[in-house]
């Protein structure tokens, strides 16, 4: 579903070169499950942006779903995010002043849908995530699981196949950071390719499959508790 | 994405950014109101210039003694005539130049006014028949004199209202002999209503038959002669037969001025609405100075959205919708600024309907259409450049600024 190969991303701060990426190599089947691990400034968060075709690629090549991305244009970039791959974000990333459907139906309205078929399509997608009596609440009424819920809501409406988690629990309590992790494994479980970018070793673990960044590069790429090396 | 869902999403925004929208409506609707306040005055006053030019009647050319080198503006008002228009000719045009309805050949001047021993200085007015057809005038009492030919004198008079009360009080008048200068008229009909002609007011004259005019001012010439002419026929054509036919009256000489008072005023017309034009054109500005306003806040709205910009790409919305949410903004703004300022304009109207009567106070419909083109245009215009921005926003940059 996902191949990379030779893919670089370098920075320009100030006056030196920071390469973020070096020659990443990578291939993902679909309906995995991959967390992304490292330091800070390792590369992770820049990858999942490469992935999430939010951010391209100095150098090198990347298929999606068969697609080779570097020669596609702006417009049809937007298309392929909004047909294939879904965001959650450390920072929820709501509109504050859409009520919490109208935050899931957001892209279904961007992308012209009716109103009829968005409202069905939520409610189901709230009921699933059990916040549906949190509809019409405006975000900053909601707690930050509930919100991440939301988030999680939206980034499933299309009916993505690619599933980008950026530190899904990071602003989270132990609790709803569990509650969180395990509706992203649900959803994984159902279908969906999933890659959590995440510091937190224990919620990496839990991952079939885990990639370790460091300055740039894959370090290590183990099934689930067989990671070795420093 | 739907229309239906822009504007409900747009509405929201400004909602939310209540004040700044509502402040920014407030300064495009002044200079929306403005402008068209100052079309409607412009229009106003033209309406009123071209009432006065009325005196004239539609449909007519107007014949003066001597002539004018120079072409445009009045003729001269005054006998600095060469050669007088005289009577005979008046009929002789009358019966030969194709395209002339009617004639009104006119004979003006003051004179003392006298009803046993009452007098006043009043005017008087040599007229014809047709006169009073072509300036469609009508009696409250008695009748217009008929059947007289141009040349034909006779001691009859049609007076004003005023100059009834003024004369002979609440008795009756018909019948009654009153002296002009030394000639005595009887008194056949009073005229209807108040009309100003000439910068004196009708009510206040005496009309008698022309050549009877002439013979108590002693001229034999005329002050002007009133033609009513066929509409369907081009007046340009008619003008020039009346001109040569004069002229070969007047022994090869053109000594008279031939004026198309429709020509006169339309060209006053012109003037005044390209004044018009040229003080909505200065209050436009205002509305330049209000798309300047426009740009600032979708900058700001811009700044402080970066996030949902962010976010809303990554959710897959085009650089081209990006735009279209800003520029919608800036729309919804200008069409909520173009009505009220068109509700502020219609207030100001309404009082000053009530104010200054004189005028016709009414807004253009072309100025409307075209001042809220303009504000619209404007808007977007203005919008553009902070909408295209937000639309170039790289995805990434945008959402690491939350």
């Amino acid at each position: 579903m996902i191949r990379l190969e030779g893919i670089e991303r370098t920075f320009q701060v100030g006056d030196s070169t920071v390469r973020a990426l070096r020659d990443i190599a990578l291939d993902i089947s679909a309906g995995e499950y991959v967390s992304v691990m490292g330091p800070s400034g390792s590369g992770k968060s820049t990858l999942l942006n490469v992935l999430g075709l939010l951010d391209r690629p100095n150098g090198g090549r990347y298929w999606l779903n068969g697609v080779e991305t570097s020669s596609l244009s702006e417009r049809e970039l937007a298309r392929f995010r909004r047909e294939h791959i879904g965001f959650v974000f450390q920072a929820y990333h709501l509109v504050p002043r859409l009520t919490a459907q109208e935050n899931i139906e957001l892209p279904l309205m961007l992308a012209g849908v009716a109103p009829a078929e968005r409202r069905k399509r939520a409610q189901a997608s709230m009921e699933r995530l059990g916040i549906s009596d949190r509809a019409h609440h405006l975000p900053n009424q909601l707690s930050g699981g509930q919100r991440q819920r939301v988030a999680i809501g939206r980034s499933i409406i299309m009916r993505p196949d690619l599933l980008l988690a950026d530190e899904p629990t990071g602003n989270l309590d132990s609790r709803s950071g569990e509650e969180v992790t395990e509706l992203l494994e649900e959803l994984n479980r159902s279908g969906i390719t999933l890659l959590v970018v995440t510091h937190d070793n224990r919620l990496g673990a839990r991952a079939a499959r885990q990639l370790h960044m460091l300055d740039g590069r894959i370090d290590s790429d183990q099934p689930s508790g067989t990671r070795s090396g420093p | 994405m739907r229309l239906s869902d822009l504007l409900a999403f747009t509405v929201l925004t400004l909602r939310r950014q209540g004040f700044r929208s509502a402040m920014l409506v407030v300064s495009l609707a002044l200079g929306v109101a403005s402008t068209t306040l100052l079309v409607s005055l412009g229009e106003a006053a033209r309406g009123y210039v071209l009432g006065e030019f009325a005196f004239l009647g539609s449909d007519v050319v107007a014949v003066f003694p001597g002539r004018k080198s120079t072409t445009g503006g009045l003729p001269p008002i005054t006998g600095t005539a060469a050669r007088d228009i005289t009577l005979e000719e008046v009929d002789i045009v009358q019966r030969s130049v194709p395209g002339v309805v009617g004639v009104a050949p006119l004979v003006v001047g003051q004179a003392p006014i006298s009803f046993q021993s009452r007098e006043r200085e009043g005017l008087v007015l040599g007229v014809s028949e047709d006169f009073f057809r072509i300036r469609q005038l009508e009696v409250n009492q008695g009748s217009f004199w008929s059947g007289m030919g141009l040349e034909q004198s006779a001691p009859v008079a049609v007076i004003g209202e005023t100059l009834r009360d003024e004369l002979f009080g609440p008795r009756p008048v018909l019948g009654e002999w009153l002296r002009v200068r030394n000639y005595r008229f009887r008194v056949v009909g009073v005229l209807k209503g108040s009309a100003d002609s000439f910068g004196a007011n009708l009510a206040e004259a005496v009309f008698v038959p022309v050549a009877s005019a002439q013979q108590v001012f002693n001229v034999a010439g005329l002050f002007r002669l009133i033609m009513q002419v066929d509409p369907s026929r081009p007046r340009a054509r008619i003008v020039r037969d009346i001109e040569a036919r004069m002229t070969e009256l007047h022994d090869g000489e053109l000594d008279v001025t031939v004026v198309n008072p429709d020509a006169m005023v339309a060209s006053i017309s012109d003037i005044l609405r390209v004044m018009t034009l040229a003080v909505a054109g200065i209050a436009a500005i205002s509305l330049v100075v209000a798309g300047v306003l426009v740009m600032n806040l979708t900058l700001i709205s811009v700044q402080q959205r970066t996030a949902e910009i962010g976010l809303l790409k990554a959710l897959g919305a085009p650089a081209r919708q990006i735009r279209s949410l800003f520029i919608a903004e800036a729309i919804l703004l200008s069409l909520l600024g173009i009505a009220t300022g068109i509700a502020i304009a219609a207030a100001a109207l309404l009082i000053a309907r009530e104010t200054f009567t004189d005028l016709s106070w009414s807004i253009p419909w072309w100025a409307l259409l075209s001042v809220s083109a303009v504000t619209v245009l404007t808007a977007v215009v203005f919008a553009w450049r902070p909408a295209s921005r937000a639309a170039a926003l790289q995805p990434v940059a945008a959402l690491g600024r939350g």
